[in-house]
């Protein structure tokens, strides 16, 4: 078995003076598994991604995300780990108002050539099929100003975006809390269909216990975080 | 880099209306100090371009700069006169080569008449040596012969033998006051120079006598028209005054002694003068004013500066979530510093572009209307080096402007992680 994407063993995070937000004994996720993690607003899960994503550094424990340790390494190597084998879905406002919307999708491949050499010799080619798999197949849509999208439309780009130059671990923080049911279960299964086809870990946030059903594996922050909610 | 370059670009076509106000306050500075500058370059160098090889310029005591005024630029006028047997001695000085006197104080619609000798078109230089040419006729010949300048010629319609008529003093046509009894003709035209020789009309020294024949009080006696033109070519015409010498010397190395010779002559005083002295004199009356003007044209650009800084600023806010978008794609700190100093460096870099071509496009347009009012052509205004130094400097300085806000936001993308708490 390969290793596990995410590994976390005795993590503390606190913000600057702040009380602690985050303690949890042990958290892991494995290579291609899809898992559900469900957190409240408040409960610290945009904090758990931000440390994920090598944004943020813990106070004490253990974070490793796909094999490397993000509390040892300097920021441009977590900078740059984050660039090369992660994709990053937000709640809303995912895109670049100034870019289109094949421009956004190609965002990540900008920063990083591990990437844009993984989407292949025609990366607007690589670009148009993704969002065509995620149910935007309209040619018009593509060079249209991503402020005329609707919320549902938007957040679709954004996973095209994640997934563009396969990288190995995706996370979202609540991506469906802005659409209605039948979008969101839409949304998440294309987005699933597409994680297990370029055969990357999904790591998926939400308040909203329901949708636990759609993923490989469901965990609860709350559960999980004894530094409870924080007022 | 280039992947950053066309970020910043559309970042900066996103935001067109408050981007392009902040280009055209930069554009305007820049164009306000170029113009400044050019103004004051191109009027010393189409002044300095007025006048060469003439040594010496001999007048009655006046102002140095008030002399040469009259005498080469044709501003202003002269309070005294020098009488002939003075310049005949300064012509007949063995250090003199040569020496052309002049006499100025009538005119034609507005265009100053000089009374010269044909010596002048051999000896009068401009633009580092050059000669004056004739475009098409001759030097006068006859007693009411008029050489006119280029401008003169294109801008009354004369030909050769068009006839014209002067008038007393340098007004424009005041009727009543003119020399209507006593009618030149066109005989030759010169070719263009950019200089006050191209407004002038240019007659014979006897003729300035012949015309002011019957004015020897100073104003016209009742009488004068009765004497016939025919009677007049018979008078002794040699003048009695003229009104500056122009003297070119034998050995250049005698300048200094020849005129202190001259100033301490002990006859009729009078004053002599180096063109180029005379006008660096000039250049250091109007320096003061210069390097005012060039001062807070300078700061108008630091303004213009500021400006670029308080509209990144104020648009950082607004743009925290892009700038966590940016970091959740792959974007290192470095990358946002680099896209808001970028951001900051185009935009300086426009507004110069522009303040250059609006100078040019000024300059081009009001060039002819310059050279019009005073004679002068302004120095020939293609863009120069100054305009690649400023250019390179604005932009230069816009970049290192584009730090402060560069910075902001990189600290700030840094501390907000991937959400932004709002």
């Amino acid at each position: 078995m390969a290793d596990p994407v995410i590994d976390i063993e005795g993590l503390r995070f606190a913000w600057k003076s702040g009380p602690q937000v985050l303690d949890i004994d042990a958290f892991r996720v494995e290579a291609g598994e899809r898992v559900f993690l469900r957190g409240p607003s408040g409960s610290g899960k945009s904090t758990l991604l931000g440390l994920i994503a090598g944004v943020l550094q813990p106070q004490a424990g253990r974070i490793s995300v796909l094999g490397q340790d993000m509390n040892k390494l300097p920021a441009p190597r977590r900078d740059r780990l984050r660039a090369d084998r992660m994709g990053v879905i937000f709640q809303m406002f995912n895109l670049v108002p100034y870019l289109s919307v094949t421009g956004n999708v190609l965002l990540p491949l900008r920063f990083s050539p591990a990437r844009r050499k993984a989407a292949g010799n025609d990366p607007q080619a690589e670009a148009r099929r993704l969002l065509a798999r995620l149910g935007l197949q309209d040619e018009s849509l593509l060079e249209r100003r991503v402020s005329d999208l609707s919320v549902g439309q938007q957040q679709r780009v954004a996973a095209a975006r994640a997934l563009i130059g396969s990288p190995s671990l995706v996370i979202a923080d609540e991506p469906t809390s802005a659409l209605d049911a039948d979008a969101r279960d839409r949304f998440i299964n294309l987005l699933s269909e597409e994680v297990e086809r370029s055969g990357a870990s999904l790591l998926f946030v939400s308040h909203d216990a329901s949708l636990a059903g759609l993923f490989t594996r469901a965990a609860d922050l709350t559960v999980m975080n004894r530094a409870g909610a924080p007022a | 880099m280039t992947a950053l370059f066309s970020l910043a670009w559309a970042s900066l076509l996103n935001r067109k209306g408050s981007v392009i106000l902040t280009i055209v306050a930069v554009a305007l500075s820049v164009a306000l100090f170029l113009g400044v500058e050019k103004a004051r370059s191109g009027a010393r160098e189409g002044f300095e371009n007025t006048i060469s090889g003439t040594d010496l310029i001999v007048g009655a005591p006046t102002g140095t700069v008030n002399l040469l005024l009259y005498s080469v630029f044709r501003m202003g006028s002269a309070t005294a006169e020098v009488s002939w047997p003075t310049y005949r001695q300064i012509a007949e000085r063995p250090d003199v080569a040569w020496a052309v006197p002049i006499a100025l104080g009538d005119s034609h619609r507005g265009y100053r008449v000089m009374g010269t000798s044909t010596d002048y078109f051999e000896h009068y230089k401009y633009g580092g040596g050059q000669p004056l040419e004739l475009a098409e006729g001759a030097i006068f010949d006859d007693l009411f012969d008029a050489v006119i300048g280029a401008d003169v010629a294109r801008e009354l319609g004369y030909e050769i033998g068009t006839p014209l008529v002067l008038t007393h003093g340098i007004g424009a046509a005041d009727l009543g006051s003119g020399h209507e009894n006593r009618p030149f003709r066109v005989s030759g035209i010169l070719k263009s120079t950019g200089t006050p020789v191209d407004r002038t009309v240019h007659v014979s020294l006897e003729a300035i006598t012949a015309i002011h024949v019957g004015w020897e009080t100073g104003a016209k006696n009742p009488l004068a028209d009765s004497i016939p033109t025919e009677m007049i070519r018979s008078f002794d015409l040699t003048p009695k005054t003229v009104t500056a010498i122009f003297v070119g010397l034998e050995r250049k190395g005698t300048i200094l002694t020849t005129r202190r010779q001259i100033n301490t002559n002990r006859g009729e005083p009078l004053m002599a003068i180096i063109p180029g002295e005379a006008l660096r004199e000039l250049w250091g009356v109007t320096s003061i004013a210069e390097r005012a003007l060039l001062a807070v044209s300078g700061f108008v650009i630091a303004v213009g500066l500021v400006s670029i800084l308080t509209s990144i600023l104020t648009s950082l806010n607004e743009r925290r979530r892009e700038m966590s978008i940016l970091r959740a794609t792959g974007a290192r700190p470095g990358h946002i510093f680099s896209l808001l100093v970028l951001e900051s460096g185009l935009i300086g870099f426009m507004g110069a572009l522009i303040g250059i071509v609006i100078v040019h496009g000024m300059f081009a347009a009001i060039a002819p209307m310059l050279q019009a009012r005073y004679g002068v052509a302004f120095g020939a205004g293609g863009p120069g080096l100054l305009d690649l130094y400023v250019l390179g400097a604005v932009t230069l300085a816009s970049l290192v402007i584009g730090a402060v806000p560069a910075v902001a936001a990189m600290r700030r993308s840094l501390a907000d992680g991937l959400s932004v708490r709002l």
